[in-house]
This record gives C-alpha cells, sequence and structure tokens, in this order.
C-alpha cells in the first residue's frame, strides 16, 4: 500500500471534562476520498478540525504527509509544535466550511486571490487568472467582481470551494458543507464536489449527512459513533451491508 | 451689574477666534495619539500571559480612574521631577501625552468590541488559508473590526474636543484661556465666555450630526442587504417555498 498521505495514530480529544474522541486511528492515501458519518456529537468534526489545526489533540498524532502536524522536534525531543511548525504542514490542507466563512469586505474574485498573494506570494497576474479559472469551474465566473452578501448560499458555498482549491492542498476537508443550504441549493454544491472528485489527485474527507451522495463518491467511509470510529468500509460495506447495531439504526432515519 | 453688550462682543469675538487653531490643533493631536496607541492597548491584552494582562488591565484601569486634569499635573509638573525617566514637557506635548494617553484607553476598548465582533469562522478561515499572524490582522480582522468602529471613535473626538480646555491650566491657550485673558483685561467676562460656549457648540452639534449620517451609512453597508447587481437567490426564496 502507498504511504498515506494523513495518518491518525492513537489520537484523543476532551473539550474540558467532555471527551469528544477516544483512540481514533486513521490512514488516508493520497487521492482517496473518506466520507465520515454518523449521529451529531459524534466527533465527526472535530476529526477534520484537529488536521485543519483548529483544535489541538490531547494525546495521539496526527501525521501529515511523513510531519507530524502538532508536535516537532526541538534538542532532541518532541515539543508541541509552534505556529511556525503549524503553518509549515498546514499549507497541504484545505477546507470548506459548512457556514462558508467568506471574508464580507472582499470581492468573490479578491476572496479567491487573497491567500494565493498574501500566503503563496503568487504575482497579482497568476492570481487572478488562476482565480478566475478556478471561479469558472466552479460556474461562478460571471460573479466575480460581487460580494459574498450578493450571492446565494450555494452560490457562496462554491466560492468557498474556489478559495480552498486554488490553493492546490493535497488534502481537502468539507465540513458538512451543505447542511446550512436552503435544500434546493444542496444539489448545486454537491455537484461541484463530485467534479472535483472525479479529478482524482487530491485525497477528499468529507463529514457529511448526504448517505446517497457519500454512498456515490466515498472509497471509504467512516461511521463515527460516540467518539470512536465504530465501522468503517467500502460504502457498499459499511451502507448496504452494515454490521454494527447503532449503524443500522442510524441508517434507518435516512431510510435506507 | 452689566448689560449685554454687542460692540464689546464683537470687539471680543476675533480675539478669541484666534484661539481656535490651538483648540481644534490639540483636539487633533490628541486623537491622533489616541487612535494610534489604542492599537497599543490592544496588542498588549493579546499578549497570552496572565502576568502582562494583569499589568496591562490595571494600568488602564488606572488611567481611566483618575482624572485627567490630575494626569495633565502630573505630566507637566511632577513627571520633570521623577528620578531617571523625567524631562520637562511643553505645555503642548504634556496635553497630548496627557489627554492622548487618557482617551487610548477607551479608544482601546472600541477597537476590542471591533474585533471581538469579527466571526469566529473568519479566524479560522484565515487560519485554513494558512495566513501568519500578521497578514490575518491586516488583510483579515482589522479591515472588517475597523469600519463598524468609525461612529463611535468619532463620538470620542467629540468628547475630547470638549476636554481640551483643560489643557489651559498647564498654559496652552485656547480659546478658553483668551476669553479669560480678554474678559481680566476688561472687567467683563460676560461676553468673551459666551462666545466659548458658543464656539463649543457650533463645532460640536454638526461634527455630532455628521457622525450620526455615517453611523446610518455605515449600518446600511455593514448590513450587507444592498446588492447592485441581481437579487440574491436566498432573498426571494420566500415566493418559492
Amino acid at each position: 500500500m502507498a504511504k498515506p498521505i494523513v495518518s491518525y495514530k492513537d489520537v484523543h480529544k476532551s473539550f474540558g471534562d467532555v471527551k469528544v474522541l477516544t483512540g481514533i486511528d486513521l490512514d488516508i492515501q493520497p487521492a482517496e476520498k473518506v466520507a465520515v458519518i454518523g449521529p451529531s456529537g459524534s466527533g465527526k468534526t472535530t476529526i477534520i478540525r484537529m488536521l485543519m489545526t483548529l483544535e489541538e489533540p490531547t494525546s495521539g498524532d496526527i501525521i501529515v504527509d511523513g510531519e507530524n502536524l502538532w508536535k516537532m522536534e526541538k534538542s532532541g525531543k518532541m515539543v508541541r509544535a509552534n505556529e511556525k511548525h503549524l503553518r509549515e504542514v498546514r499549507g497541504d490542507i484545505g477546507m470548506v466550511f459548512q457556514h462558508f466563512n467568506l471574508f464580507p469586505h472582499m470581492t468573490i474574485l479578491e476572496n479567491c486571490m487573497t491567500a494565493l498573494t498574501n500566503v503563496k506570494k503568487v504575482d497579482k497576474e497568476t492570481a487572478k487568472k488562476d482565480s478566475i479559472d478556478m471561479l469558472e469551474k466552479v460556474g461562478l465566473g460571471d460573479h466575480v467582481e460581487k460580494y459574498p452578501q450578493q450571492l446565494s448560499g450555494g452560490q457562496k458555498q462554491r466560492v468557498a470551494m474556489a478559495r480552498a482549491l486554488v490553493m492546490k492542498p493535497k488534502v481537502m476537508l468539507f465540513d458538512e458543507v451543505t447542511s446550512a443550504l436552503d435544500p434546493e441549493l444542496v444539489g448545486e454544491v454537491l455537484e461541484v464536489i463530485r467534479d472535483i472528485a472525479k479529478e482524482g489527485e487530491m485525497a477528499m474527507v468529507l463529514v457529511t449527512h448526504e448517505m446517497d451522495f457519500a454512498l456515490d463518491i466515498a472509497d471509504k467511509v467512516l461511521f463515527l459513533d460516540g467518539g470512536v470510529i465504530a465501522e468503517q468500509g467500502t460504502p457498499q460495506e459499511v451502507i448496504e451491508n452494515p454490521e454494527n447495531e447503532r449503524l443500522q439504526d442510524f441508517l434507518h432515519r435516512f431510510n435506507r | 451689574m452689566n448689560n449685554w453688550d454687542w460692540s464689546y462682543f464683537l470687539e471680543a469675538f476675533p480675539f478669541v477666534v484666534t484661539g481656535l487653531k490651538i483648540t481644534i490643533g490639540l483636539t487633533f493631536a490628541c486623537f491622533l495619539f489616541a487612535l494610534v496607541f489604542g492599537f497599543f492597548w490592544v496588542f498588549m491584552r493579546n499578549i497570552p500571559s496572565k502576568i502582562v494582562q494583569w499589568v496591562v488591565v490595571w494600568t488602564m484601569e488606572f488611567i481611566r480612574s483618575t482624572p485627567p486634569l490630575v494626569q495633565l499635573f502630573f505630566l507637566y509638573y511632577a513627571f520633570p521631577m521623577v528620578p531617571g525617566i523625567g524631562v520637562a514637557l511643553s505645555p503642548f506635548t504634556s496635553a497630548v501625552l496627557g489627554l492622548g494617553i487618557h482617551f487610548s484607553t477607551y479608544i482601546g476598548e472600541v477597537y476590542r468590541s471591533g474585533i471581538e465582533a469579527v466571526e469566529k469562522g473568519q479566524w479560522e478561515a484565515a487560519k485554513a488559508l494558512n495566513f501568519s499572524t500578521r497578514e490575518k490582522w491586516f488583510k483579515i480582522i482589522l479591515p472588517q473590526a475597523i469600519p463598524p468602529t468609525i461612529p463611535m471613535l468619532g463620538n470620542y473626538l467629540i468628547i475630547l474636543f470638549k476636554e481640551v480646555p483643560l489643557a489651559s491650566t498647564i498654559g496652552v491657550v485656547g480659546i478658553l484661556q483668551l476669553a479669560k485673558d480678554f474678559g481680566a483685561q476688561h472687567f467683563n467676562y460676560l461676553e468673551p465666555l459666551t462666545i466659548v460656549a458658543m464656539l463649543f457648540l457650533v463645532l460640536s452639534y454638526p461634527s455630532a450630526l455628521l457622525i450620526n449620517k455615517l453611523e446610518q451609512k455605515l449600518n446600511r453597508r455593514f448590513d450587507k442587504n444592498e446588492p447592485t447587481g441581481s437579487k440574491p437567490l436566498s432573498e426571494s426564496k420566500g415566493v418559492v417555498s
């Protein structure tokens, strides 16, 4: 098997006294598409938030492309990573949020360009061209001069995807990206994710409630329950022939 | 008992008005100082150390709880005598530092309220896009945090303007001091001091109105409800569903 792009090794996470994740072990291969499902409060979102460095694990290691994300070597010892180390490793990862989190003081185009010019130090012309290409790809080529507040939720979420994609991450994280959308706008967002998934090269982790969608695009499905990975396997194994009783109950509620 | 004397009024007016240059100049000098120094407090309060936090919070509390007049007197009369660091300051410099530092504690809090109003998701997006701390503040957070606070800052400018006559006590000669001098020379304070009050009113009130206007304009801008192009779908959905 190829070297995984991301490995979780016995990762635990607590918020105060509340244990959210217990002993997570997980490998994500380059280009692998992983769907994370499970009841709310099961720790799905926390798994990817730790990878995006938005939450720090209580214990355990997360390895990204051979580098320990939250720890670094300092005079022969492994110590807590500083911001500089986090910045180096974090560059491989991109994320799309449930509530879009577009920058309201920038146009759609500026939203896409800002990290290219400010973080990657790409020159303005190239950044603009890449951003416009990406916005066209998500079907928003006509809206580049608008501000986020002038767009629908589905359009905003597609901008957020373009903004993350244009940075060319090796791993893209999707945090319930359709949950805040009106039902009629979910389709256009899923369509874009499907297109991205088809292109292949990038690993993707999707926290989602869209069961059909997960079944359709994922190589691997994780069922998270009570802070542990209760079941994992191919979509067929997990969704169509669930062994875990809780998973059967959970899927029932989605009429499967 | 004097009667109101228009010719005396007209005589005093041009004399008192010359002080506006100092009064207004000092106001803006203090305000500029406070605007810049306000960021210092924000910066210090973001240093993740309990001790620094404690020192900063109590220093701010101390500055706010002491009358500006006491601070002016201290800077002008007592500071030169502080062993080691004491230097004599001109009246104008003392006033800029004294009132500037005093107001910077309020302005620092205004900045802080603006920064806290920026949604958590904005910080997370900046992190997810791997912005450095500096870029995150200058490109993402402050451009969103500061504009909504402009009306509040404007209010402090007006309050500061009205505190500036305090500086006459350490010898900065603005309109109040000139009016007092003029009154003393002619043994009649009624008209000169009325002029001072009038000037303050005439300058403060329109500024307050202007700030009000600005606030309405900013509210409209930050409520984000005025698309120039097509109507957003999210707004028209009520008709469909």
